[in-house]
């Protein structure tokens, strides 16, 4: 009666915890490009589990067909959560993010620009609004159902804005706040949805150091005090490695290693896929030394 | 069957000019990503280039018609590029990267601004043009139904034969071609490989102002009588054509052009006169729901 | 040469200069020499020509002077040196007076449009003019929803207003219903008309969804130009009734048993008081677009609307369905374009398909294009300049679309989102102050370092 026997092998969560999201025997084609093929992953509940590989392994599309972008060619994604499962696959794009409360930000930040940052937040809790407000009609004539709902959206709004340090920018256009703002705002917004999994799309890209830090404090957070499951691409290294509980690996559109930071780390694949297979004996010892070190945030430390 | 067969040659006629202009649309939209609604208006001006060039030719006493036709082709053709350079350097050039909406809105004052231009230049009223090129074969002359093929159907076809050959070569042999294809991919890196961009789209417009021009032409040769509002109609037509062929694809034009071409003689000479424009949006908007990518064009997928 | 490049630093290439100007002048030469040059006449034996050279001469010496002065200023403010602080600074204070302009701008407009017809100038020919430019004042506020709002292209947006018309026209022909009955059925009917065609052709991309609006407006009219037994084809439908205040018909004398209005007011008859009654009606229904439409911004839908026209993408990623957000930005301006149409034709008391072409929705376009998208205030000026303004300047009708069609492009380039586009936040969480400017500059310097 060995319970971890029944799990096939791909999809082990290596702390054991249950599983949020099942993803299998995925395989999305596009037209005689195969940008991903078979992957079978699961990511636990109150994880952090990030997806790396080199550009080009099928990441960000990993993310799309997980989020509805993309009807994947095969496979089967299953999100349980809050006593429910959802088989993502089926969904329309929308759906998935209205019924089954997925989150997720973009690679190249998607604001709504011309719009206030509260308005950014508020938009994100339409569905909840939009009920409240009769679709509209008894909101125009102004019951109070709706303006309570609304009080309600704004306060989750500041809840948000005070975490990611914008409450005093709260009213001015998401296009003009700077860059790293904008990252942060995207995910206030994202977590705006109530998300039963926040899926994160390079967070990290252009941050700097003391931005990146911040970040990684607001992922724990959010993991730690709302216990959401995260889903995060990441090239930061330092990112990885510090704040996930899992990683998976993915190179050519296949996974090559899947298990605990300190695993992949030391996993002879991952290092072949980043180094690549010849290079690594051409190398210079103290390079090859220096591209490991990448991996290791105890080495990066002291820089 | 010979009603058939005569409504045939005469919708392969149509859908050659159809054909020649949704070049223009297809061109530009690969390159840009944007329907230059103009376009239509680009292809009624050859038009009218066309007919003024041939009422000079007649006063200064060029009668000769292989002559008169090749100096007409060269004019409106050179003038109608000048034309579609303008309209590019000044209603899309500064509109790149700008606000979703406004290179559109700008494309339809644009239009609007031709139009009325044209008319205000050349008058409301319908201009006719006598027929230059009379005479043709006849097929089948003792029978009810005799088939006619003009010579002027013959010039008009064999005319986009060669201009769609010399086209095709164009962007598949010389190195302005290769620019053009490079822009379609990737902007941006064509421009860090060297490549001047703003010129290779400029001359996108010229040559495709030059085909609507050739289309011009046979307009007036074909119809025998234009006004400023032709371009409205032809060039809905033709970017359906464009639509239907898939848009971004040369040989697409041009198959969109015919069919369109095809469908509406076959409407007219069958159904209705009445509503033969209302089957052209009819196509138009089956189309783009339920294959919007034409019939040679390649799947867009959308990027995230 | 040492003295004057002492004063430009930089200098100022006269020979480069000259060139530019030269080469604009000699596009121009192209573009005029035939089409400005010759013009086809009628003779009487056929076409003839005549010629207009100096008239090419004065067009090419204008581009010529034109570009040279453009290209000196241009080199001359560079010469000057970097200025962008100065244009951010303007920029601001420009958009500091759009904003005090919309607040007040607002109210003043409409307490001059409620007291218009009590102005000692106001002649029927005032009215009549006012009763006009208020229908598309009424129509750019309904086009507003689905363009400035939603972001959708509708360049069909006159077969709305058509089918308001043809609506109320037939219903009262073939029904015999009263316009207060057929109004809210002409809405209804347009409405529904958007929703038949929205559905299917929503999901297209922006430039998609315009050319087949524009082919729908072109269905729509060719249809009422052909279904000759129902529509009356191109000799339209006259004898539309007027409309009644309250039962109370503006006639002289009254229908058996019934009274009119002056007769019920006891005033002596004026043929004034239908003018200015269906001045108040349509300046009413305007109103009711403007804060139907102001208090929906307010409204999730609204918001969605915005934030779909800003990225769709985003949106489906908030679990925001994009297809029925946009089809009731659709129906809804629709609706109003109905609305407008049955006022239209119970004004004219005759409608044909010729009031209906691509021309109107082109105008309709730019007075939302030039108003501000979006800008309920820039919409009604737009609407008094490009309308009224055209009714004052008679003479130079054949010049309007030409300026209509110039002004778009021109806006465009200079001005994206419209000449009055200036945007409240429709929520704040600090409603009594603007964010504080330091907070800004806070955040914007001290990121990074």
């Amino acid at each position: 009666m060995n319970r971890v026997s029944s799990i096939p092998p791909e999809l082990v969560i290596p702390s054991g915890a249950a599983p949020l999201l099942t993803v299998e025997h995925l395989t999305m084609r596009f037209g005689g490009l195969l940008a991903i093929d078979d992957v079978s992953f699961a990511a636990g509940e109150g994880e952090i589990t990030a997806i790396i590989g080199p550009n080009g392994a099928g990441k960000t599309t990993l993310f799309n067909c997980i989020t509805g972008f993309y009807t994947p060619t095969v496979g089967r994604l299953t999100l349980r959560a809050r006593g429910e499962a959802f088989l993502l696959e089926r969904m329309d794009g929308f759906r998935i993010a209205q019924r089954a409360h997925v989150a997720r930000t973009f690679q190249n930040i998607r604001l709504f620009s011309e719009m206030s940052v509260l308005e950014n937040l508020i938009v994100a809790q339409h569905n909840e609004l939009m009920k409240a407000s009769g679709f509209t009609v008894t909101g125009l004539f102004g019951f109070r159902a709706y303006r309570n709902k609304e009080k309600e959206a704004t306060d989750l709004a500041r809840y948000w804005l005070d975490r990611v340090g914008l409450t005093r920018l709260a009213d001015i256009n998401a296009g003009n706040l700077p860059y790293g703002d904008q990252r942060r705002l995207e995910i206030a917004r994202a977590m705006c949805i109530k998300p039963t999994i926040l899926c994160l799309d390079e967070p990290a890209a252009g941050l700097n150091p003391k931005e990146s830090g911040g970040l990684n404090n607001l992922l724990n957070y959010i993991k730690d005090e709302h216990g959401i499951g995260l889903l995060l691409i990441e090239h930061d290294m330092s990112v990885v490695m510090e704040i996930s509980d899992h990683v998976i690996v993915l190179d050519y559109g296949s996974k090559i290693s899947d298990g605990t930071s300190l695993y992949v780390r030391s996993d002879p694949n991952v290092i072949r896929a980043y180094l690549g297979e010849d290079e690594t004996e051409e190398l210079p010892p103290e390079i090859v030394k220096d591209i490991k070190s990448d991996f290791d945030p105890e080495s990066r430390g002291g820089i | 069957m010979e009603y058939f067969i005569q409504q045939l040659i005469n919708g392969v006629t149509l859908g050659s000019i159809y054909g020649l202009i949704a070049i223009g649309y297809t061109m530009v939209y690969g390159i840009i990503g944007m329907i230059n609604f103009a376009h239509g208006d680009v292809f009624m001006i050859g038009a009218f280039l066309s007919l003024i060039a041939f009422l000079v030719l007649g006063i200064i006493g060029i009668t000769w018609i292989p002559l008169a036709l090749l100096v007409v082709l060269l004019v409106s053709m050179l003038i109608a590029s000048v034309y579609g350079w303008t309209v590019e350097r000044l209603a899309y050039r500064p509109l790149r990267g700008s606000f979703r909406l406004a290179p559109l809105i700008s494309a339809i004052g644009m239009s609007i601004f031709l139009q009325n231009y044209v008319q205000l230049l050349q008058g409301a009223r319908v201009r006719p043009m006598p027929p230059v090129i009379s005479g043709g074969f006849t097929f089948l002359e003792g029978s009810d139904f005799p088939i006619t093929v003009s010579y002027l159907q013959i010039v008009i076809v064999l005319l986009t034969i060669a201009l769609m050959t010399g086209f095709a070569l164009l962007i598949a042999r010389t190195s302005l071609g290769r620019a053009q294809r490079g822009c379609e991919q990737d902007r941006t890196m064509s421009a860090l490989l060297g490549i001047n961009v703003d010129r290779t789209i400029s001359l996108t417009f010229v040559m495709g102002a030059a085909l609507a021009a050739v289309a011009g032409m046979m307009f007036v040769l074909y119809y025998g009588v234009i006004d400023f509002y032709i371009g409205f109609l032809a060039g809905i037509k033709a970017f359906t054509a464009a639509v239907l062929g898939g848009i971004g694809s040369l040989p697409g034009a041009m198959l969109g052009g015919l069919l369109i071409g095809l469908i509406e003689t076959y409407w007219s000479a069958y159904f209705s006169i009445e509503y033969k424009d209302v089957a052209a949006f009819a196509i138009l908007v089956l189309v783009l729901i339920f294959r919007p990518t034409g019939l040679l064009g390649k799947p867009e997928i959308e990027k995230v | 040469m040492m003295i004057e490049s002492n004063n430009n630093p930089r200098g100022i290439d006269i020979a480069g200069l000259l060139k530019e100007s030269a080469i604009a002048a000699l596009v121009a030469l192209g573009l005029t020499i035939v089409m400005l040059g010759l013009r086809t006449v009628d003779t009487t034996t056929g076409l003839g020509i005549t010629t207009r050279w100096p008239l090419v001469a004065v067009a090419v010496i204008s581009v010529f002077a034109g570009r040279l002065l453009f290209a000196f200023r241009r080199e001359w403010k560079a010469s000057k040196g970097p200025v962008s602080r100065d244009r951010k600074e303007e920029e601001d204070r420009a958009a500091t007076i759009i904003k005090r302009f919309s607040t007040i701008g607002g109210p003043v407009f409409i307490a001059f449009a409620l007291v218009l017809p009590l102005m000692p100038f106001a002649d029927r020919y005032v009215i009549d003019i006012a009763t006009y430019v208020l229908i598309y004042v009424m129509l750019g506020w309904g086009l507003n929803i689905v363009v400035g709002l939603a972001g959708l292209l509708d360049l069909g947006y006159v077969a709305f207003y058509a089918v308001g018309a043809y609506s109320y026209a037939l219903f009262a022909f073939y029904f015999d219903l009263s316009f207060w009955v057929c109004l809210p059925l002409a809405g209804l009917c347009a409405a529904s008309f958007g929703v038949l065609l929205g559905f299917p052709v929503l999901r297209l991309r922006g430039d998609y969804l315009a050319i087949v609006t524009l082919g729908f407006g072109e269905i729509i009219r060719i249809i009422l130009l052909n279904w000759y037994k129902f529509t009356n084809g191109p000799d339209g439908i006259s004898g539309i009734p007027r409309p009644s205040f309250f039962g109370l018909e503006f006639k002289r004398t009254a229908v058996e048993g019934t009274q009119t209005f002056h007769q019920f007011f006891d005033l002596d008859y004026s043929s004034m008081h239908r003018l200015i009654f269906l001045y108040y009606l349509i300046l009413i229904l305007a109103l009711i677009t403007n804060f139907f439409t102001l208090r929906i911004r307010k409204m999730p839908v609204g918001r969605a609307w915005e934030a779909l026209r800003e990225d769709e993408i985003a949106c489906r990623s908030l679990g925001i369905n994009p297809t029925n957000t946009k089809l009731t930005a659709f129906a809804l301006g629709a609706m109003f374009a109905g609305f407008a149409g049955s006022f239209f034709a119970t004004r004219q008391a005759f409608i044909s398909p010729e009031s209906f072409t691509f021309i109107e929705s082109a105008v309709i376009l730019a007075i939302v294009v030039l108003g501000g998208m979006g800008s309920q205030v820039g919409v009604a000026i737009a609407a008094v300049l490009l309308i009224g303004g055209t009714e004052l300047f008679r003479g130079l009708e054949e010049y309007r679309m030409l300026a209509f069609g110039g002004l778009m492009v021109a806006i465009m380039v200079w001005k994206p989102r419209g000449l009055l586009a200036h945007r409240e936040p429709t929520i704040k969480l600090h409603p009594d102050k603007g964010p504080p400017p330091e907070a800004i500059k806070a955040v914007t310097e001290g990121e990074g370092k």
